[in-house]
């Protein structure tokens, strides 16, 4: 029974990603979800790879995450070598899921991104925040990195 | 009148319409029944509860989300986000009692309950004597 019907927004919203995203779920239709398992939309890239973008200024290097849904405590961020890794995992609500599924697009499971600083960072200062669904971090710079910058910016 | 004039600027910049990137973006949804009820929840990371417009007309559900989180100070190094703001449509069927749509929003999730109509669920008949 048909009850909530998926309605294509307007075609100019559809980025070639999400093109491709519905060919796979129109393709699992095809073969009776037989592959529904194994090109879940994260599972063919290796696991769930959330948005990461990073920013610096002056002082500060700036990691932000994008991670709805989770609960700080899944959150896990360590930093090594000049590496910053957020890592967790997002469980499902634990309430029993009874009745249908209509569309299940959301990852549950593992997720582990990487990034390399740009520039030397103070390990002992990183700050972390998470709101709206989004994990801030803040790196700040050390001394020895922001001294190079004036020294450039002087000559 | 208007589609005119959008066709022919289409017409005299086509490398510019391609470049520019879809106004929004579509939020990942998950959708299951429950007894009473359907619940649907999207994905719209850096919304708040204030950015959040859910309008229904006719028999459509539209959800908008407006990102509230502000772009970091600085030069992006690596960025992979889009920043646009999010936007979906689903048509519902006669059987969602609109009028009691609740809504409720927690880090980035949106979670919507559509009740079933009183009219719709199963009922329990007694026998009279």
């Amino acid at each position: 029974m048909n009850l909530i019907r998926y309605q294509e927004p307007e075609l100019a919203t559809w980025s070639p990603l999400n093109r491709l995203a519905s060919l796979r779920e129109e393709m699992n239709r095809l073969l009776d979800g037989s592959l529904a398992g194994f090109t879940s939309s994260a599972g063919l890239f290796g696991g769930w790879n959330p948005t990461v973008d990073v920013f610096q200024d002056k002082d500060n290097v700036i990691v932000k995450a994008e991670l709805p849904g989770m609960k700080k405590e899944e959150i896990e961020i360590t930093f090594q070598e000049g590496m910053l890794t957020i890592s967790g995992e997002r469980k499902q609500e634990s309430e029993v899921q009874e009745g249908e599924v209509y569309r299940s697009e959301r990852f549950f499971g593992k997720f582990h991104r990487t990034v390399s600083m740009p520039t030397k960072v103070e390990a002992e200062k990183i700050k972390a925040s998470y709101k709206d669904g989004i994990l801030s971090v803040e790196l700040p710079k050390a001394a020895e990195a922001k001294a190079k910058q004036i020294e450039v910016s002087v000559s | 009148m208007t589609t005119h004039t959008a066709h022919s600027a289409t017409l005299e910049r086509p490398a510019e319409q391609a470049s520019r990137l879809p106004a929004w973006e579509q939020p990942s949804a998950n959708i299951r029944e429950e007894r009473d009820a359907y619940v649907l929840e999207l994905e719209m990371p850096g919304v708040c509860k204030t950015g959040i417009e859910v309008t229904v007309e006719q028999n459509e559900l539209t959800i908008v989300g407006h990102r509230s989180d502000a772009e970091p100070q600085g030069e992006a190094v690596y960025r992979e986000s889009r920043r646009a703001d999010f936007r979906r449509s689903f048509e519902l069927d006669p059987s969602i009692n609109a009028a009691k749509i609740q809504a409720k929003m927690e880090q980035g999730v949106l979670k919507l309950t559509l009740p079933k109509a009183e009219s719709i669920k199963p009922r329990k008949i007694q026998v009279a004597d």
